[in-house]
């Protein structure tokens, strides 16, 4: 029988992984540099490419014809599990960043404890894409001390997107029911994650915001109104013409 | 009297012999230019590859790896900022390199030996 | 050496088949032609991530969307790898990039076209990265060092493109009415520009005769257009579609195919800035340059910062 809380863990990850790989996308074709519009690609085709693996991983489990374009194109945004950090806009370079770096440092630390993980598919996805994560969380650390530690006109726009942001770090550290029995503590990754956090923010003469209200709901399926508008736009075709190949 | 270049990429600059009219200027916002040379394989030289942008050497092998590596092309990445390359002048080639096209016993082919020695 | 010798000395070279190469003397006009074209050229990747870039967000399955923006970032790519050939011509690529949102450089024409459905995407790597691609491997020989290298890595990565574009259409013209709609829909729209993409007929063409003896070009924009059509003839055959023209027909003397008249009127205004999106597309692209203008003051201010910091230490 098939265990719902790791098909539901699954999708969780696989989603989180989709829609920051979807907003990045954006960028191509219109970053600040030919050379970063390109590494941003870069980390939109790897975050994609793990969704894929998850997704895949997902169907297998549910194993009723379901695959991976039937998870992320013909569920409703109700049904999307991801955090709602990564469903927020784009914003400008300094919100992508911020945006990048909160989630990259959060998944390179959830990844190594993954990669142990008893569930072996799980174990091999986030072994696989720790490498990837290891690079994104090293640019994006970068561009975080960069814009900090810039212009007065950059650090103000981190500033900015600081108090954006910030409200959307707390959830990934709350489990979801299904998430409880999966062998992942994120007590101890909110430890490490809150003190590379710190390091990154005080080397770009940047300060973590303290006692601020944190938004929930993401990973059970109740979402900013953000995630709406992410999903029409991805699901347009397949759900204009049902039942296609593409 | 005519404009030279003022500006070269790839080292020295002749002083006049550009034969061009473009005067570049150095801008606010424009990174500083670095060459690329990767190594394709371990055993290989790194080869030139081609250039970039970027603010300080770190960035811009970050960048060379975005830029240059996205099919598996490399496994090292040197970089060098194109201003400090410095290179031989056009205009000195046949003095600097065909005083070597007559010095044929420099080339094992010159010495004629015979068949039975093998190996050699 | 004066300038007469060295004039001599640089056609020499051509006649040999010999590689200009940066500091090498070249005529005034041989540099600014070969500026005007490479800029030119990179323009047109960077612009042309626009019309196929619309669809990234929209791609119908994962798969495609991650072929997608593989390919529009190799776009990117090329675009970077011309403006550094342009770079060793003693031209910054802010200032080409200047030239292009103020009007003054162009940018190939095709991509102020706009894309109006998912099988514009398959059309434009099948018709417009064919047709780029007949030029671009001419375009490995050309006579510049730096520009021929830079081609021989576009070559080789694009390579894919077409395919790509070829499969996807494939995928459309065995699926339903509808699709198969979209498909022939999106050919009807893009053919004719495809065609005008290899430029002006050469009795018309003004920078052909020059670039040809300099061998910048090397086979005129005629033939090239010629090929174009022999070889896509074939392959639409594939696709169980047509191509919008009347007059398509092989003729056996020439052993080549009968076409009919590119609307060349429409290739004039599409030039002069009355094409369906030239206004969006130089809108988008001086958009991403302003927006980013903060972003690329703040990185060299903070590189710039920790070299005085060393300095200093």
């Amino acid at each position: 029988m098939m265990n719902n809380n790791l098909f539901n863990y699954t999708l969780h990850l696989a989603d989180t992984t989709l829609i920051l790989g979807q907003r990045n996308a954006a960028w191509c074709g219109h970053g600040p540099v030919l050379e970063q519009d390109i590494a941003i690609t870069n980390i939109s085709l790897d975050l994609i490419g793990q969704s894929r693996s998850f997704y895949q991983y997902a169907a297998t489990q549910k194993a009723d014809g379901s695959t991976e374009d039937s998870f992320a194109y013909l569920r409703s945004e109700r049904e999307f599990k991801n955090c709602l950090l990564v469903e927020q806009p784009n914003g400008d370079w300094a919100q992508t960043i911020l945006r990048q770096f909160l989630f990259s440092s959060f998944q390179h630390l959830l990844f190594q404890q993954l990669q142990n993980n008893k569930d072996a598919t799980l174990a091999a996805i986030a072994e696989k894409s720790l490498k990837e994560v290891t690079y994104h969380l090293r640019w994006s650390s970068e561009w975080v001390i960069r814009l900090g530690d810039g212009t007065e006109e950059s650090r103000n726009k981190m500033l900015k997107a600081i108090t954006e942001l910030w409200p959307f770090t707390g959830e990934q550290f709350i489990p979801a029911t299904y998430e409880e029995n999966m062998g992942i503590n994120l007590l101890s990754i909110k430890e490490v994650w809150l003190k590379k956090v710190t390091d990154i923010l005080t080397e770009a003469t940047l300060q973590v915001p303290e006692n601020i209200f944190m938004h929930t709901g993401g990973k059970n399926g109740i979402h900013t109104e953000q995630l709406g508008f992410i999903l029409t736009e991805l699901q347009y075709i397949q759900k204009t013409y049902p039942g296609c190949e593409w | 009297m005519k404009n030279f270049i003022q500006k070269f990429y790839y080292g020295d600059i002749p002083e006049e012999k550009g034969g061009g009219a473009i005067i570049s200027k150095n801008t606010k916002t424009e990174w500083p230019l670095w060459e690329v040379f990767i190594r394709s394989k371990q055993g290989l030289d790194h080869k030139h590859i081609g250039s970039l942008h970027a603010t300080d050497a770190k960035m811009a092998i970050e960048n060379a790896r975005d830029v240059y590596t996205r099919r598996m092309e490399g496994v090292s990445i040197w970089v060098v900022e194109s201003k400090n390359i410095h290179a031989s002048n056009p205009d000195d080639a046949e003095s600097l390199y065909e005083p070597a096209n007559d010095k044929i016993y420099r080339h094992p082919t010159f010495y004629q030996l015979p068949d039975e020695l093998s190996h050699m | 050496m004066t300038e007469q010798t060295s004039e001599n000395v640089f056609l020499q070279k051509i006649e040999a088949e010999i590689k200009i190469e940066p500091k090498d003397w070249m005529p005034d006009a041989y540099r600014k032609t070969n500026i005007r074209q490479i800029s030119q050229h990179a323009h047109s990747e960077i612009v042309g991530m626009l019309p196929e870039g619309n669809w990234i967000s929209r791609a119908p399955s994962l798969k495609r969307k991650l072929i997608l923006l593989a390919k529009v970032q190799d776009e990117a790519g090329h675009g970077l790898y011309l403006y550094s050939a342009c770079e060793t011509l003693g031209i910054t690529r802010e200032e080409t990039i200047n030239d292009l949102h103020s009007g003054k450089a162009k940018y190939a024409s095709i991509f102020n076209y706009p894309t109006l459905s998912w099988a514009d995407i398959g059309a434009i790597g099948w018709l417009v990265d064919g047709a780029a691609i007949m030029n671009q491997v001419m375009l490995t020989r050309t006579s510049y060092g730096p520009y021929a290298r830079a081609m021989v890595k576009i070559c080789k990565e694009e390579s894919f493109h077409q395919r790509q574009g070829f499969e996807s259409l494939l995928v459309l013209s065995k699926g339903t009415e509808a699709q198969k709609q979209m498909c022939q829909d999106a050919i009807n729209r893009w053919w004719w520009p495809s065609l005008m993409m290899f430029g002006p007929k050469d009795s018309e063409s003004t920078n052909s005769d020059q670039s040809m003896k300099w061998k910048i070009k090397r086979k005129s924009n005629d033939e090239l257009r010629q090929s174009f059509v022999d070889m896509i003839a074939e392959q639409i055959k594939l696709l169980s579609m047509k191509l919008p023209d009347d007059k398509l027909k092989w003729n056996k003397e020439k052993n080549q195919y009968d076409w009919g008249e590119i609307n060349w009127d429409e290739f004039w205004n599409v030039i002069k800035g009355n094409g369906p999106c030239n206004k969006e597309r130089i809108a988008a692209r001086s958009k991403a340059w302003e927006e980013g203008e903060w972003v690329r003051i703040a990185a060299k201010t903070y590189a710039e910062k920790k070299i005085n910091k060393q300095v200093a230490v």
